[in-house]
Formats: C-alpha cells, sequence, structure tokens
C-alpha cells in the first residue's frame, strides 16, 4: 500500500458513453501526480473493476448505472483535486459545444426520427445488455442497423435478423466493428475510395484488411456489409450474408463481389454456396482457414491479401495465384539483415480476425501456436480485443496503452525472439497508435540486449493513405524503431515464421510464384 | 424495396450510443442526429419491453407513418 | 398482437386535437354526476378519509356543512372518521376538481360538452378571492360564499347561457395562449375573455343591482385563476374521448390527491397507477416556504393531459416567473422535453415560441419509460394546514416515474 489521496465525485443521472468515459481515464492518468483514475457508469460490473483496482470509495457505493463516478488516486490531495477540477472542465467543455450548436438532442428514438425524417439507418453502440432492445425497435420502424454492440445474447441475434430479413432490412450485427454504405465508412472504418467491389463480411477488421489492400491497389468499394461474428454459425444460417448476397447482386454498382469470414459451419456451407453462384457476378470466398478452391463463379483463397489480389485481377481481366511475398527480393535482404532467430514467437493483436490469420498462416510454418492466454507454448498468439483482456479497461484499437504494456511485460519475463505485431488505422481509432507502442519496443530492446536476448519485431499497418494517423508517418515510427513492416498480416507472419525457420526460405522466396 | 431505401438513397443516420462515430459521420458530411441515450429506468428488462412495444411499421401492412 | 399501438395512438391524437369542448350548462352535483347519499367525489387517486391529506380533510369538513350533515366542524369531522361518510375520485364520475377537489351533491357543476366526439365532462367553480373549499377552508366565510355561489351566481352564468347559447371553450383557450395564458398557473386572460363574453348578457341576467355588481366583481377582479376550472372541464371533456380507447397508450388522466399521484392510461380504462405525490418545487409567497407546503394536489394536471398548463409553458413568459422557473430558456427547455414524450401536437393550440408548433399533445408511456422524461406540471402549492388554507406559491411539480413504468408492464401483460 502506498500513501498518497483517493478523491471521488459522483455526479448522478449523468450517463456519458464509454469510449468518451475512457478517453477521460486516459486523459486523467496523464496529469502530473495521478497514479491511477477510473472515469465508469455505476453498473455492477463497473463498480467491481473499482473494487478490483483498488479504487471502491464509500461515497460512490450507491451509484447506479446511470451515475457516473470518478475516482482518482494520486501523490497528493491537490493533484487528486486538479485532476477531478479538469474532469468538470471536460464536461462542461463537452455541454457547452452541444449548447453552442443550438441543436436538442432527441432523447428517443421517435423524437430523432421527426429531427431526421429520412434517416435509413440507425448505429446502435450501447452497452450490450441493451442493444439488442434498440436494434429491435429500430427494424420494428423500417431502419436498417449497423449493430456495433457485442455481448448481444445469440437468441436475441437470432430474432433480430429473423425480422430483419422479413421486412429486408440489414441488421448488420451484433459484433460489427465496421461496414461501408454508398461510400460512407460506419464505425472503424478507413478512408477508402468509392468503386466496384461489395463486401459481405463477418469481420471488422478483415474488413478493413481487404479494403485498405484494394484501395492500395488502386479499386474501391461500392458497399460493405457487416454481418458480425456468428452469422456463419449454425445457429444464425447466415441469415443476414445470404441477405447481403442478394443485395450486391442486385446493385448496380457492384460487379465483384468478396466475402470474408471464417469457415461456415457445415450446415451453412451448401447454401451459401448457393447464394453466391445466385448473385451471378464474381465472387471472392476469404475463409480463414479453408481450403483454397474455384467453383462456378467463385474463388476460395486463404488470406485476406488474398482476397483483395485476386478480386484486382478478376475485375481486370488478368490471372492471379497466391504468391507468399509480394516482392521476395526485399524480403530476402531484410531477413539477410537479421541475426538471431530462435526463442519463441509472441503475436499481439488488436484486430481479432487478423489474430486469427496470423495463426493459420504460421502453424503449418513453425507448429503449434497456441491462442490465448494460458495453456501451450511455447509459440504465441493474443488477441488483445478479447472479453478477457479487456474487462473494465479500453480495447486495444482505442487505448494503445493497453498493448503497449503486454509488450514491455511480455520480453522481459519471457523468452521472445520474435514480436508479430498488427497496427490498425482508420477513422474512430487512436490518433496517433504508433508512439506508445514504439515507446515500448524501444524498452523491449533494451531489456533484450540487457538479457542478452536477440529480439525480431514484424508488424503489418492496416490502413490507407488518406487515413488521419497518416500511413506513411505511422509506418515510418514503426521502422524507426527497428520494426520490420510487411504489406499485409499475412506476409508479416510469414516472414516471422521464416526467422524462425531459415529452412523455409527457399519455399517461401524461392524462385517460382 | 426496403434496401433500395438504403443502397439506392444517401446515408443519414441516428447514432445511439458512442458519440465519436457521430462525430466521425458529421465530418464525413453525412446528417446524422445523436441520440441522448441513457439506461431505461427499469433496466434491460424494461428496454426488452419497450422494444416489443414499440410501434411497427411493417406489422399487418398498416403502414408507417 | 393483434391491435396497432401505433394505430391506435393516431386515433387518440386526432380526437385530443379535433375535440372542441364548449360550455353548455350549469348543473348540480346531484343531477348531473348521480350524486347521491353521503358522498363526496375528491381529487387524484382513490384514497381514503384515514390517508387524506389535511387541506383535503378541510375541504370535506366545509363540504359536509354545506350539505347540512353536520353543524359544525367538529361534528363534521366525527362523521367522517365514522365512515358516514363514501368518498370517491372526481374522475371516477367523468369530473374535475381543482386542488382538494371536494364535490359534493348540492354544488353547482359546469357542463362541458364536446360535440365532435359526443363526450361530456364536469367541473366546479371557484369562489374568488378570500377562503376557498379548495385550500380547505371550513369556517362560516367560505359556507356563505358557497351558499351565494348556490343562490345567485349559477343561477345567473345559466341564463347568459340560456341567451347566448355555448360557448366554444377551444376559441377562447387558443386565444388566451396567444395572450401569454396556458391555462394552468397562468389564467388572467382566459379569465378576462370569459368575463367579457358574460359581462354584457349579465346585466339582464341578474335583476338586482347590488348582485349584479357583486357578480361583476367577482368576475372581473382579484380572480386571475377564476377560468381554470372551465379550463379543467374543457381538458376533461377533451380526454374522455380517449378514455378506453384499445390498444393506445396514451395517458387519459393525471391526478392528484395530496398524497399520491396518479395516471391512467387510454388503453387501460380505468385503472389507476400511482406513486407518491411529489414535493412542489416552486417560488413562495412573502413569509412562507416549503416548511409549510402540502404536497402536490388536484385533478389540475388534467391541462398536461391536454396539452396544456406546463405542456405549453414556453407560450407564457408570466408563467415562468410564478413558478420560479429559472429562465426563457428554461421553458423552451421544457416544452421541448415535452415534445419528446407527446405523439403529436394540437394544431388548435399553437404556439409562437416553438415556431407555431402546436401544444404537444398525447402524452405517450412508452416514451416517459424510455426517456426518463416525465411531464412537467406547473400548479399552485397549497398551505399543509387545514386551518391557514391558503395558496402559498407556485412551483412545478415533476411526478413520479414509477406509475408510468406500472403502467407499461400492466400495458404489456394486457396486450399479449
Amino acid at each position: 500500500m502506498t500513501t498518497g489521496a483517493v478523491r471521488a465525485v459522483v455526479w448522478r443521472s449523468y450517463y456519458q458513453d464509454s469510449m468518451a468515459l475512457m478517453r477521460l481515464a486516459a486523459t486523467l492518468r496523464e496529469r502530473p501526480g495521478v497514479r491511477e483514475a477510473a472515469a465508469l457508469m455505476g453498473t455492477p460490473a463497473n463498480h467491481d473493476v473499482l473494487r478490483g483496482a483498488g479504487l471502491a470509495v464509500p461515497e460512490a457505493a450507491d451509484a447506479g448505472p446511470s451515475d457516473l463516478v470518478l475516482v482518482v488516486s494520486a501523490a497528493t490531495d491537490a493533484d487528486a483535486e486538479a485532476a477531478l477540477g479538469a474532469a468538470r472542465e471536460f464536461f462542461e467543455r463537452r455541454q457547452r459545444v452541444v449548447e453552442e450548436s443550438g441543436r436538442r438532442r432527441p432523447r428517443t428514438l421517435s423524437s430523432a426520427r421527426r429531427d431526421l425524417p429520412d434517416a435509413n439507418l440507425v448505429a446502435i453502440s450501447v452497452p450490450g445488455e441493451y442493444a439488442a432492445a434498440e436494434a429491435m425497435r429500430a427494424l420494428k420502424a423500417g431502419l436498417h442497423v449497423f449493430l456495433f454492440s457485442d455481448n448481444v445474447a445469440l437468441e436475441d441475434e437470432i430474432a433480430l435478423k429473423r425480422l430483419a430479413v422479413e421486412r429486408q432490412l440489414f441488421c448488420m450485427g451484433p459484433d460489427c466493428g465496421t461496414a461501408y454504405v454508398n461510400g460512407v465508412g460506419l464505425g472503424f472504418a478507413n478512408v477508402v475510395t468509392r468503386g466496384r467491389v461489395g463486401c459481405v463480411a463477418a469481420s471488422g477488421t478483415g474488413l478493413q484488411a481487404v479494403v485498405s489492400r484494394l484501395d492500395a491497389l488502386g479499386e474501391g468499394i461500392s458497399h460493405a456489409i457487416g454481418v458480425g461474428g456468428r452469422d456463419l454459425g449454425a445457429a444464425v444460417d447466415g441469415a443476414m450474408t445470404k441477405l447481403a448476397l442478394h443485395a450486391l447482386a442486385a446493385d448496380t454498382g457492384t460487379e465483384l463481389i468478396v466475402v470474408i469470414s471464417k469457415p461456415p459451419a457445415p450446415s451453412v456451407l451448401s447454401p451459401l454456396e448457393q447464394a453466391i453462384r445466385a448473385t451471378g457476378k464474381p465472387v471472392v470466398v476469404c475463409c480463414l482457414g479453408a481450403a483454397p478452391r474455384a467453383d462456378g463463379n467463385a474463388r476460395w483463397v486463404a488470406t485476406l491479401d488474398d482476397a483483395a489480389g485476386c478480386a484486382v485481377a478478376t475485375l481486370r481481366g488478368q490471372a492471379w495465384t497466391p504468391r507468399s511475398f509480394g516482392d521476395p527480393a526485399t524480403v530476402r535482404t531484410r531477413l539477410e539483415s537479421i541475426r538471431g532467430g530462435s526463442g519463441a514467437l509472441l503475436g499481439l493483436y488488436t484486430g481479432g480476425t487478423l489474430a486469427h490469420e496470423a495463426r493459420v498462416v504460421l502453424e503449418p510454418l513453425i507448429g503449434a501456436v497456441a491462442y490465448g492466454a494460458h495453456g501451450g507454448g511455447p509459440h504465441r498468439v493474443l488477441d488483445l480485443g478479447e472479453d478477457e483482456f479487456t474487462v473494465g479497461r479500453p480495447h486495444p484499437m482505442i487505448d494503445p496503452e493497453a498493448r503497449a504494456a503486454r509488450v514491455r511485460d511480455s520480453v522481459e519475463r519471457a523468452d521472445v525472439g520474435v514480436l508479430l505485431l498488427d497496427l490498425v488505422l482508420g477513422k474512430a481509432a487512436h490518433a496517433d497508435p504508433a508512439t506508445p507502442l514504439v515507446t515500448a519496443l524501444f524498452d523491449a530492446r533494451r531489456a533484450a540486449e540487457r538479457a542478452g536476448r536477440s529480439l525480431t519485431v514484424v508488424a503489418s499497418v492496416t490502413g490507407t493513405a488518406r487515413d488521419p494517423q497518416g500511413l506513411q508517418r505511422q509506418t515510418e515510427a514503426l521502422e524507426g524503431a527497428g520494426t520490420i513492416v510487411l504489406p499485409s498480416n499475412a506476409e508479416a507472419a510469414r516472414f516471422a515464421a521464416l526467422t524462425l525457420r531459415r529452412d523455409l526460405a527457399t519455399t517461401l522466396l524461392g524462385g517460382s510464384s | 424495396m426496403s434496401i433500395e431505401r438504403l443502397l439506392g438513397r444517401p446515408l443519414a443516420v441516428i447514432n445511439v450510443g458512442l458519440e465519436v462515430f457521430a462525430q466521425e459521420l458529421e465530418a464525413d458530411g453525412v446528417p446524422v442526429v445523436h441520440l441522448d441515450w441513457r439506461p431505461p429506468v427499469g433496466g434491460p428488462r424494461i428496454a426488452a419491453i419497450l422494444a416489443r412495444l414499440a410501434d411497427d411499421e411493417g406489422a399487418g401492412g398498416m403502414g408507417g407513418s | 398482437m393483434t391491435v396497432s399501438i401505433a394505430a391506435a395512438n393516431r386515433e387518440a391524437v386526432d380526437r385530443l386535437c379535433r375535440a372542441r369542448p364548449t360550455w353548455i350548462a350549469m348543473s348540480t352535483a346531484r343531477e348531473a354526476l348521480g350524486l347521491n347519499g353521503r358522498t363526496l367525489l375528491h381529487a387524484g387517486p382513490p384514497i381514503a378519509w384515514d390517508r387524506m391529506c389535511d387541506p383535503m380533510r378541510g375541504a370535506v369538513l366545509c363540504a359536509a356543512q354545506y350539505e347540512g350533515w353536520a353543524a359544525d366542524p367538529v361534528e363534521a369531522e366525527r362523521l367522517a372518521e365514522s365512515g358516514d361518510i363514501a368518498f370517491a375520485p372526481c374522475h371516477s364520475r367523468g369530473a374535475v376538481g381543482p386542488m382538494a377537489g371536494i364535490i359534493s351533491p348540492r354544488m353547482p357543476v359546469i357542463v362541458v360538452e364536446d360535440p365532435v366526439n359526443g363526450t361530456r365532462a364536469w367541473s366546479t367553480m371557484g369562489t374568488g378571492p378570500g377562503p376557498q373549499i379548495r385550500f380547505g377552508a371550513h369556517g362560516p366565510e367560505i359556507l356563505a360564499r358557497l351558499a351565494w355561489n348556490h343562490e345567485v351566481l349559477a343561477p345567473a352564468l345559466q341564463t347568459v347561457l340560456d341567451r347566448e347559447g355555448p360557448l366554444d371553450l377551444t376559441a377562447l383557450m387558443a386565444q388566451a395562449l396567444t395572450m401569454g395564458d396556458e391555462m394552468h398557473m397562468r389564467n388572467a386572460a382566459s379569465t378576462s375573455l370569459l368575463a367579457r363574453w358574460l359581462a354584457g348578457p349579465l346585466v339582464s341576467a341578474v335583476k338586482d343591482p347590488t348582485q349584479l355588481e357583486r357578480v361583476l366583481r367577482f368576475l372581473t377582479r382579484d380572480n386571475d385563476q377564476h377560468f381554470l376550472t372551465w379550463a379543467m372541464g374543457a381538458a376533461k371533456t377533451a380526454a374522455r374521448a380517449i378514455e378506453g380507447l384499445e390498444g393506445s397508450t396514451m395517458v387519459s388522466a393525471m391526478a392528484r390527491n395530496g398524497v399520491e399521484f396518479g395516471i391512467r392510461v387510454a388503453g387501460l380504462g380505468d385503472r389507476w397507477f400511482t406513486g407518491p405525490a411529489s414535493v412542489v418545487a416552486g417560488a413562495y409567497f412573502p413569509g412562507f416556504s416549503a416548511a409549510d407546503a402540502n404536497r402536490d394536489i388536484g385533478d389540475s394536471a388534467i391541462m398536461e393531459t391536454y396539452g396544456l398548463g406546463g405542456m405549453a409553458m414556453v407560450a407564457s413568459p408570466a408563467v415562468i416567473r410564478i413558478v420560479g422557473a429559472k429562465s426563457f430558456q428554461a421553458a423552451l427547455a421544457t416544452t421541448r422535453s415535452m415534445q419528446e414524450i407527446t405523439a403529436g401536437a394540437n394544431p388548435a393550440f399553437s404556439i409562437a415560441a416553438v415556431d407555431g408548433d402546436g401544444a404537444p399533445t398525447g402524452i405517450d408511456v412508452r416514451r416517459v419509460v424510455e426517456s426518463g422524461i416525465v411531464p412537467s406540471i406547473n400548479t399552485a402549492i397549497a398551505h399543509r394546514d387545514r386551518r391557514v388554507a391558503r395558496i402559498i406559491g407556485a412551483g412545478i411539480a415533476t411526478p413520479p416515474l414509477e406509475p408510468f413504468t406500472e403502467a407499461l408492464l400492466a400495458f404489456d401483460g394486457a396486450y399479449r
């Protein structure tokens, strides 16, 4: 127990969204003398978080789900008070912005529709236990739904999608992080061109990777319909995927369709293939982990960058085969410049699909790769966006500090020889995710040196030239810290594998493409 | 057709939840209304009942407003 | 669900908006409401003598003497305690009463009828400045005033109606709205318009010049709230058109008895859903404070049910000061909030300050529960002690949310 001061304030009936609160907490933590800060709504789960962090104080004990709890632990009283004062200013400023805009914010969906009679989509990102009800209300009102929230019960998802299909409305999600409608990105979206490729995605970061790659290759997106991670499971039976395929088939702006997912449940596979066939358009299917094959108008590919590459080639009437690396010569040069190549591989990911893809690429090359923090090893890939890492803590795409801490921690403790990372850019994500990561990487290198170990850091950056974070700037920041940046996640994983298995160089880099 | 109402027309969004999404849409020039949402008093049980009793524009062909 | 809530609510708003409540006659409670024996009607949801607040008890003592059931307050109290008086809400008979809202068989009532929806409702008359039964006065002076109302005023008004025909209350209230009334706590314009309509005909209706002067002074001086009970009768007449409307989640009545606040919902018929009557947040007359105040009381919340009063607050800059609201901006925000919880707007009551929007009409319990916004009620504050029996201030009453939630749950249960 350290000395210091803990100060708290509770604002009754002052609901604020979780992202705004996480940003506030992060800002407070950076203030002088502040050791820990929490800004949370008084839900039972959040009270547990406060207890766990040693920040449960008596004055906040009766705070309810609509009451905002602010707790600051600092070196001195004055520091704590100053932090709370800063928080107060933060909210007053936000309030002033709203008031000055002169527009009153509606409290109900019906009032919102009066304010915006042409509304055709409701974007929902409220806590999971309320999300299904909000989505149901929107669908009944005849509006399409972008359902970002996760932790929605499966039976609720089934009921929502049943109604959505009946009304011919999209229910994108639950757990849909990204979508594009008429050239507008929803959720965590990269800035891409409007174009002729339509996507159906059961994954947010998977979609981000594909559209970013398409953009880099000079193609654009017509629409990208998110369907949520469970859509192609047996229970939901591909309901939204089929509706989306049908819609993109009818959309005159869409010339080719890309489907991004994990492999569908066996019962869903055949109807899915039928729906794909019925589109009458070329379809590229990226089901991570499924075997590549050609099937009428459909081409099944193994990785996200393959999906983009195959799509572009198809649109341009070119032949296409998958390649391990786009630029084997450069890869060879970089590989030769690396010393060492022993120890364990650790993947620290912010995007779940990218983590999954990495594992799918790695295992045939380096053997078993554990998924998650427990069991197995020595090679391991962590999806830091998973529930076990994010209860009461920010998602790593929003707050890069969480992963930075893990980078330092992991390299200090274990015999990590290769670190494999993703960096995901785009709207709504953190303004500069590279910097905290780079700082951690410098610390990690020093720790490895001290321990006499070699450390290779490999990464890919998912983003486009027009993303707010600056693709080039972020890439250069990583490279400046000695990171080897590959053009895609699959290539990064292969490169990481090569540093441990030089003997594979001939196969992966050798003459034939 | 309902899909046409979305894919064939300009996007206009009602945002319920994280304010950052409304801000991004506004920066993109998309008409957006951010709902001043809070959990209903009475919790998820009440929310579910409100959803059940919500106006149903498509039910029985009675047509929306 | 076989019935469409949306369709039922649209019908409810239509009925409320097209209603044209009209003052057609005077009557007595016995004749109009079938009030017989020792029965008294009271404001708010059902309540028994032993739980009544002091002002309501005072009004009961007054009524018992007025009816001749007791010779003095002591005897009246014994009568009430013994259980010999039956009590029922005014609303149970299609009537409304302000504050304590006690209606007894002999009392004159205003008869209001809506020819469009075919409904009828009744309200009482005030007794002017000085002791009022509505605040619990029960001494000789109030009894004398009640007698005068009965013997002189009511017959005079009936005579005017006989000659002039019915009075369109909607038109009068719409005009008063443009003159800065909201028809609950601010009735200066509406009272003046009523007096103006009555004045000329009264000359031949009241033969005795002394009484004529007394009647005219009563209607035109120191009596700014006089029209309230006419407004309440009009609002109740309109609201009766939606009572029992199958499938509608519209509030058909809001009322308080000084102890409890209650609502009724159109699609749930006569059921009351109650919660504690609120402590009114207000501005007090000199010498009085919150410590002296009775809780929220009266059937006058029927004004807000109809879309006037607190719902149309922003139409009445004067009421803002009267009820102790912070500013015009606050009043505007209130009316905007009321638009959140209502299904429609009444074009008959157009409010300039919100760009000519009609008064927010048709409180939907679903919207109240979803938003957490409860109707905002502008109201008088009564002294808690019946021996004082007077108004001590005015303010804004914020009803509890629970009755609306209970009603929602009941609706869900009833319409599965």
